[in-house]
């Protein structure tokens, strides 16, 4: 597999504040990336940072086997993004924005180009509108369009859904997968929502505060044999109680000031469900959690964080 | 280059601020030109009062085109300077408030290239401003008032002079004014484009280019020896005003004017290199700051 992105011991301060933190990480061509973080984790700052948009504080970054500091407009050719918001200049309409960034891109452009793009978007019958008169989705839909008029081979999204509504998240959705299935783009897709990465992408990072906390092939990082149960019952003292007198069912027990958590393979619910049953429980909820989805909530709410219980 | 260049004037061309302008120009000419075509010969009674004894002219010819672009220039060249930099003081930072800027230095063509671009650009509009100054103040006016020698009203010193210039030796002037007005305004553009490049919407640095406009221009005015000597010489807006020197006129040792002379050349090639060098240190700080710049709009 060829390495397209290669970052290494990547830093930014600002004001002090460190934004990102000796990050390293590697996106494989092909590849649908999840870069996944709280807001303020240093997703975009990383993410400009490989656009040139942000000098990086130290370390270095390597695009197409190229460093991007010395082969800044080679590399930035054979890319396309949506930074945040997909802003365009709203008193032009979508077919001249269009031509505009793509002359940008150094592309010699043709009518027909231009208006296959925006049909790919579904914005051919408004190409003539001003982008002032579109909608959030719309703006987004052109915004892609824009990212992709120069068919460049890596594609960087940041936070793509923001601002949609369902239709318009199931819409991006199938858009980026169909890049990288039937265009063979590379993809790197950065959000808050774990659900979302885990749609789209098969490799993945999480940062925290600037730094690298995890990163793989998404299957692996939720593997059902991690499974954080939540349980809650009709009375949980005893539940609790119950469970730690089950020579099975104890060594999956995990410590938790909120409800009841086992860490268990996810195919044993039944069977948990089935014994709870047998001893008269009254189960109102049985709410199972990867460990990854579990951590990453952790992050974003501190107080459910779970340690697990000393053997 | 040519390319980003068309690129960046077509979006000048599509927004509505840039005609605002052009409509202001015409609206000041066209006030001067009724009210001097209604009443211009009670301007020139008071103007040529003191002197209506000894000075041998027809006072009804007095006010003709080229008179009238030269009173309108005078007012309008001290104006301008806002309207210049209501475009150039949004080329970087209008880019940053509308979000664009940062779609736009994700293609690949350099900072540098950027602001090169939209100096440019701006220079084609000021450049344009002064054309449309030229076709309504001129062109218009000597349509309007006809043609004949043109009057000069001058303070040098401590005394009062009125030139007088023969219809066949103006044009050239007028071209000569024009294109040092051209050079005198893009200072003005380099400035607005270096302080735009700071801020993130565009009424900052419009508002700031204007303030050191008239703060400079103030400092400029102040006739005390200390400020003539060691401020004066550093300031461009000491040689805004440098376009009159074309006007005013070389005489022989009798003080006989000369067709085709100015009376001080050296004074307005120095004026136009110390303008033309403001401009150079204005657009290399300019890419000095936007290249360094982390851009979090």
């Amino acid at each position: 597999m060829n390495v397209m992105v290669r970052v290494s011991n990547l830093s930014k301060q600002f004001d002090g504040i460190k934004a990102v933190d000796d990050l390293s990480f590697t996106v494989n061509e092909g590849d649908v990336y999840g870069f996944l973080g709280q807001n303020g984790a240093g997703k975009s700052t990383t993410l400009r940072m490989m656009l040139t948009l942000i000098r990086p504080g130290s370390g270095d970054i390597n695009i197409f086997g190229k460093s991007l500091q010395s082969n800044r407009n080679k590399v930035l050719s054979q890319i396309g993004a949506v930074i945040e918001r997909p802003d365009l200049y709203k008193y032009l309409s979508a077919y001249e924005n269009l031509s505009i960034f793509a002359r940008l891109s150094g592309l010699k452009i043709t009518r027909k180009l231009l208006m296959d793009q925006l049909q790919m978007v579904g914005l051919a019958d408004r190409s003539g509108s001003k982008v002032k008169t579109y909608s959030q989705g719309m703006k987004q839909r052109l915004g892609i369009a824009v990212a992709l008029v120069h068919n460049p081979k890596l594609i960087l999204l940041d936070e793509p859904t923001n601002g949609l509504d369902p239709q318009g998240i199931a819409d991006m959705r199938n858009l980026i997968l169909s890049l990288s299935r039937e265009h063979g783009k590379t993809v790197i897709v950065s959000s808050h929502l774990l659900s979302e990465i885990e749609q789209i992408a098969n490799r993945m990072i999480i940062i925290h505060k600037g730094k690298k906390i995890t990163e793989g092939v998404v299957s692996d990082l939720l593997d059902p044999s991690h499974t954080v149960v939540e349980l809650d019952t009709t009375n949980n003292s005893a539940t609790l109680a119950l469970l730690q007198q089950s020579p099975k069912w104890s060594a999956f027990l995990q410590q938790s000031h909120h409800g009841i958590k086992l860490q268990m393979n996810k195919s044993e619910i039944p069977d948990l469900a089935t014994w709870l049953a047998g001893t008269g429980t009254g189960i109102l909820a049985i709410n199972p959690r990867n460990t990854l989805e579990e951590f990453f909530l952790s992050l974003t709410n501190p107080a459910r964080y779970v340690e697990p219980v000393a053997n | 280059m040519w390319n980003l260049l068309q690129i960046e004037l077509f979006k000048i061309s599509r927004r509505p601020r840039t005609y605002i302008a052009f409509a202001a120009i015409t609206a000041i000419v066209v006030i001067f030109q009724f009210a001097f075509k209604v009443d211009g010969q009670s301007y020139m009674n008071l103007m040529l009062q003191s002197v209506q004894d000894t000075f041998d002219m027809d006072k009804s010819k007095a006010i003709n085109g080229y008179f009238m672009c030269y009173i309108i220039l005078n007012t309008l060249l001290i104006q301008v300077p806002i309207l210049v930099a209501l475009v150039a003081g949004d080329a970087i930072s209008g880019e940053a408030n509308m979000g664009t800027l940062r779609l736009l230095l994700t293609k690949p063509i350099s900072r540098t290239q950027v602001i090169l671009v939209k100096f440019s650009a701006s220079m084609v509009y000021t450049i344009g401003l002064l054309i449309w100054m030229a076709v309504m103040a001129l062109f218009v006016s000597l349509l309007i008032f006809g043609a004949d020698d043109m009057l000069i009203f001058r303070v040098k010193g401590d005394e009062s002079q009125i030139l007088q210039i023969t219809k066949d030796d103006i044009m050239w002037r007028y071209f000569a004014a024009f294109g040092y007005a051209a050079v005198a305004l893009t200072v003005i553009a380099a400035l607005a484009i270096l302080l735009s490049v700071f801020a993130e919407n565009s009424i900052g640095p419009i508002i700031a280019t204007v303030c050191i406009v008239l703060v400079c221009t103030i400092i400029s005015n102040i006739n005390v020896p200390i400020i003539d000597n060691s401020i004066k010489p550093w300031l461009f807006t000491s040689y805004l005003v440098g376009w009159k020197g074309f006007f005013y006129i070389g005489t022989n040792a009798d003080g006989e004017p000369l067709k085709g002379t100015i009376e001080n050349w050296p004074a307005i090639r120095n004026s136009l290199l110390i303008l033309v060098a403001h401009i150079f240190i204005f657009i290399t700080a300019a890419v000095f700051v936007f290249k360094r710049k982390d851009i979090l709009s």
